[in-house]
């Protein structure tokens, strides 16, 4: 049976992760290679790289960053963040990335989906949705949801996967930074509309937000970053707990 | 060991190269006759569309090599698939040297398959020191059917054949490079064939 999957988020600027990361252990906690080894040695399933670099500079540290983690770890990684053509694809896949995201670029131009499923697989291709819940309606927003559109979060998911996304990752606004759990009733319905798998991401504060994304919000991956970072959670404890609680992992 | 890895412009294979390096083995890149043939082993991977792969083999002539091969060669998800008889994705045929044909799977089951999976029942010296219902790293819509060749199963809304054998010829439709320990024990096992 496939298991449920545990990622956590690491934000790289220039090369080096960012926000405060207090991980006992570490020689450089600002190091993306020596963090993602202390992961994957902890049982994370994937890890996702989000490059937050402004500049052309820090997104050629970037794919040297991809490289050494390539050369280094053992389990898949995604790398997201600023990618915008078929060209920017190609590089960080040579530099060994197993797959790439695509968020914003998605949304001006949806033709890039197909050019890259078709181009390289759409195994490789996962696009991230920001979505935010606004008179009860859940709407895209772009630019890490600080700019509204007037894109449906259900109709989008439907025309990403038909598209060729192999995979979504759902950010839900609403719920991120919270630490009160996942946005379940809207990744449920996700689940249902589109057949691809479908990543949660926002509101991770505690185990059981993980039990119940996978069981109420139908879940097939978790993602998070804080929780993880400040050793608030231990991913080997988070495992052992989904497995008690019935959810399939790989332990 | 002299390890080849068959370059013919599929997907990433920097990954499979990285994880020669991490046992201490310098595995090379080629798409040549003469280089593919004097190695003592050959890895052919494959990622991307099956159409589209076995063009390019056809193209520089890798598809009637591959199966004169006398050494062992492991094919690696696409890679694998394309050893087969034919595939529904694009609806290709194959290089024919497992007699199985590879389906997509059916939309019972979110697809594509992608995350860890058991493999099971476990049936050849490729899989020495894994133990029964070892997690391994699959990503792909399109499967093997079972058949005599197989050498391990996986299940995924059905039964089918995560990894084949015939004689010198080994192919598994998980990524071993991304499979953490497991996989690498993997990849030993295979240069110790």
């Amino acid at each position: 049976m496939l298991r449920k999957r545990i990622i956590p988020c690491l934000d790289i600027k220039n090369g080096r992760t960012v926000k405060g990361i207090n991980f006992k252990g570490l020689r450089d906690a600002g190091d993306p290679v020596e963090l993602a080894k202390q992961y994957a040695h902890f049982g994370a399933d994937e890890l996702v790289f989000l490059d937050i670099s402004a500049t052309i500079e820090e997104r050629k540290t970037m794919r040297d960053m991809v490289l050494k983690v390539a050369e280094q770890i053992n389990i898949p990684f995604t790398v997201g963040g600023g990618i915008s053509s078929v060209e920017d694809v190609a590089q960080l896949l040579h530099c060994g990335a197993d797959k790439i995201s695509i968020n914003s670029s998605a949304v001006t131009s949806p033709n890039l989906i197909n050019e890259l499923s078709s181009k390289f697989g759409s195994q490789c291709v996962v696009v991230a949705i920001d979505a935010k819940q606004v008179d009860g309606e859940w709407m895209v927003h772009l630019a890490g949801g600080t700019i509204p559109t007037t894109i449906n979060l259900f109709d989008w998911a439907k025309e990403v996967a038909y598209r060729g996304a192999g995979e979504i990752l759902f950010t839900s606004m609403n719920n991120d930074g919270t630490k009160l759990g996942f946005a379940n009733p809207a990744l449920a319905q996700l689940s249902k509309l589109v057949n691809i798998p479908i990543i949660a991401s926002g509101g991770a504060g505690s185990t059981e937000h993980f039990v119940d994304a996978f069981k109420i919000g139908h879940a097939d991956a978790a993602l998070a970053a804080s929780v993880f970072h400040f050793g608030e959670i231990s991913i080997s404890d988070l495992k052992k707990e989904l497995n008690k609680n019935q959810i399939p992992v790989r332990l | 060991m002299n390890v080849v890895i068959v370059d013919y412009g599929a997907g990433n294979i920097k990954s499979i190269q990285f994880a020669f390096k991490r046992l201490g083995i310098d595995a090379k890149l080629s798409n040549h006759v003469e280089c593919i043939t004097k190695a003592d082993r050959v890895i052919f991977p494959g990622v991307g569309e099956a159409s589209s792969a076995m063009a390019m083999l056809e193209q520089s002539g890798l598809d009637t090599l591959i199966p004169q091969l006398k050494q062992p060669v492991l094919g690696i998800c696409l890679g694998m698939q394309l050893m087969c008889n034919a595939s529904e994705e694009g609806y290709t045929d194959g290089m024919g040297i497992f007699d199985v044909n590879v389906k997509r799977f059916s939309n019972d089951v979110k697809v594509p398959q992608m995350g860890w999976n058991t493999i099971d029942n476990l049936k050849s010296d490729l899989f020495r020191n894994i133990r029964e219902h070892e997690f391994m790293y699959l990503i792909h819509s399109f499967y093997a059917e079972m058949n005599d060749q197989c050498i391990a199963t996986s299940t995924y809304g059905m039964n089918y054949a995560s990894a084949l054998r015939k004689d010198n010829f080994y192919g598994v439709q998980f990524h071993p490079e991304k499979s953490s320990l497991a996989g690498e024990q993997l990849l030993k096992n295979f240069l110790e064939l």
